[in-house]
């Protein structure tokens, strides 16, 4: 949907995700987060002279996870290779990650593009994104701005706490389309337990490279490099507002530099943190200090074996075993812990198709005013205090009738936040549905005595008019009646005068 | 035939974070020129059949169990740190045309 019809976009992303660790990737040191300054340091972390890196072994375990869920080939040796650049963040001097022989390879995860396409047209299917390689690598301590003017404050508690980095092939051409990927790969690598992917802690940080082409052109344009997102609404913001850019430059006949950028969220805005005049020299060496990362094929093939179901395969399960729409299924598997608290709801005798849709509207609906009030991003169920089995008596009761859809509604959020029997609570609140039909035939004929004008309406063929006598009954029931019921009630009474 | 060029030098200077002066450039060029050519040595090996290697040692590397031990406290972090502010090291603010990563 980009403004600019004339250029193909060309977007290929790389993503930096922290493995959940407790301990770092190369040091004993815990990994934890919004502690003190230097807290969790060894001499490992802090580039003692003589201080050697020995590999954390479940680091290994999470890549290779990460890999098997995304179709990689996994390369049974691997060799990781110094970085080398200078900042005070780095206390080596050089980054451990993978260079010539990274640990995965080759993998592909597919995106549903039921969108629009840039030309308007509709896809509607599956596109298939294709992963260059996953490697694994150290992550970089945090240089704080927030003292002095001419002083930065160095805290390495994340300084070797590890990663993966996932680098896709330029495949992505629309900043929707790089929002569907990054979303897909982030319930993926969540499902299969490689990370918490928490993006307000740094767990999950995007960097897009972005360049332009005219259509039919088979050369890449020269890209600039949006470093360091972490929201996918940003990361979409960010990669529009660089097609216009670019766009912009290119229309006007000029010429993009190769850059890396930063995106100032708060004002929408692209800024220029450095030109890339000269190709990046890290001068790469394998590290002597490690000698190459060797796994069995048994083992390779015991975790690919151990994995759990993977979101698509859920998605497909959702849909065949449940019989839920698409979009529903799509939007239980992509919203965190959602899925299996629908599971563990329609086990406790929930109808499935209720149970989505009740979970997918409502109940996010919820989640995304807690989130507002809270500032915590995570769509997670571990926070109801309903169990599934609550909430599956809570449609029993809407299916049975004796509650209103709307009765129900005004229930859940105190069930999600307190928890508590919803029949107890449903007859404590006096929101028991009036069913009894004697009860809402008397209501009926109160109405329809005080509104002769909208009998007269009715009689003149307005349909609207049994709305408003619906309203009014519903009105005198305090919303307690079943509307189905009381139009049932109605249309014979009106009919019959 | 020189390989190294005075610019060669002089960038290798620059990633290393060396000052070389205009006096140093020639010698320092020289040198890195005999340090290829010892490493030159290395051709008359004959490596046919010889499949490449990262290390020397028939090992794989050695793993450790996912447990948070041996930390340091904070102070003893930044006990030899030249400046610090609360536990965290202080140090001069770096713009990012200096920086090489």
């Amino acid at each position: 949907m980009s403004a600019h019809p004339d250029y193909e976009v060309v977007i290929g992303l790389e993503v930096h995700v922290q493995l959940r660790t407790r301990s770092k990737l190369f040091s004993t040191a815990g990994v934890s987060y919004g502690d003190e300054p230097n807290q969790h340091t060894t001499p490992v972390c802090l580039a003692l002279p003589g201080a050697l890196p020995v590999l954390n072994a479940h680091a290994v375990e999470l890549a290779i996870r990460a890999g098997a869920a995304t179709n990689c080939t996994i390369h049974p040796t691997s060799i990781f290779a110094r970085k080398n650049y200078f900042y005070p963040d780095l206390p080596k001097g050089y980054q451990i990650s993978q260079f010539e022989h990274p640990l995965c390879t080759d993998g592909w995860l597919e995106i549903e593009t039921d969108g629009l396409k840039s030309d308007g047209s509709k896809t509607g299917g599956t596109k298939r994104i294709q992963l260059t390689r996953i490697h694994m690598e150290e992550d970089a301590g945090k240089s704080l701005h927030d003292g002095r003017a001419d002083q930065s404050r160095i805290d390495l508690n994340r300084a070797g706490v590890p990663l993966v980095e996932i680098v896709s092939e330029p495949d992505l051409r629309s900043a929707e389309e790089a929002g569907f990927y990054l979303r897909k790969l982030h319930a993926i690598l969540r499902t299969v337990g490689v990370s918490d992917a928490d993006m307000e802690k740094g767990q999950f940080r995007c960097d897009a490279n972005v360049s332009l082409r005219k259509h039919g052109a088979t050369e890449l344009g020269t890209r600039r490099e949006i470093k360091n997102v972490n929201s996918f609404r940003f990361v979409e913001a960010a990669i529009e507002a660089e097609i216009v850019y670019q766009a912009d430059l290119l229309d006007s006949g000029g010429e993009v530099r190769q850059a890396t950028v930063g995106y100032d969220a708060e004002n929408d805005r692209l800024f220029l943190m450095r030109l890339k005049e000269n190709a990046d020299d890290y001068r790469y060496f394998p590290d002597p200090d490690l000698i190459p990362l060797v796994i069995s094929q048994e083992r390779i093939d015991a975790i690919r074996a151990a994995l759990p179901e993977l979101p698509d395969v859920r998605r497909h399960r959702f849909e065949e075993a449940h019989g839920l729409a698409a979009a529903d299924a799509a939007k239980l598997v992509g919203a965190g812990s959602l899925a299996d608290f629908f599971e563990a709801a329609v086990a406790a005798g929930a109808e499935p198709k209720a149970a989505a849709k009740w979970l997918t509207r409502d109940v996010v609906a919820w989640l995304n005013e807690q989130e507002r009030e809270s500032g915590d991003s995570a769509l997670e169920t571990q926070g109801f205090a309903l169990a599934p089995a609550g909430f599956a008596s809570l449609l029993g009761l809407v299916d049975a009738g004796r509650l209103t859809a709307k009765s129900a509604r005004d229930l859940l959020p105190d069930l999600l936040a307190q928890g508590g029997d919803p029949e107890s609570l449903m007859q404590e609140r006096g929101l028991e549905a009036v069913s009894d039909s004697g009860a809402l035939e008397a209501m009926a004929d109160d109405v329809l005595a005080a509104q002769p004008k909208a009998i007269e309406s009715f009689r003149e063929g307005d349909q609207k008019a049994v709305n408003f006598l619906m309203g009014q009954v519903m009105k005198q029931s305090q919303g307690k009646a079943d509307p189905a019921q009381v139009r049932k009630i109605l249309i014979a009474k009106l009919e019959a005068l | 035939m020189s390989r190294i060029a005075p610019e060669d030098a002089k960038r290798v200077a620059e990633l290393a974070r060396l000052r070389l002066d205009d006096a140093e450039l020639p010698a320092m060029t020289a040198h890195l020129e005999r340090i290829l050519e010892y490493v030159d040595l290395l051709m008359e090996v004959d490596t046919r059949g010889v499949e490449p290697t990262a290390h020397a040692i028939p090992l794989a590397t050695p793993t450790r169990k996912d447990e948070p031990t041996g930390e340091l406290t904070p102070e003893q972090a930044i006990a030899n740190a030249p400046a610090a502010e609360g536990t965290a090291f202080s140090v001069p603010k770096v713009f990012d045309d200096e920086a090489a990563g």
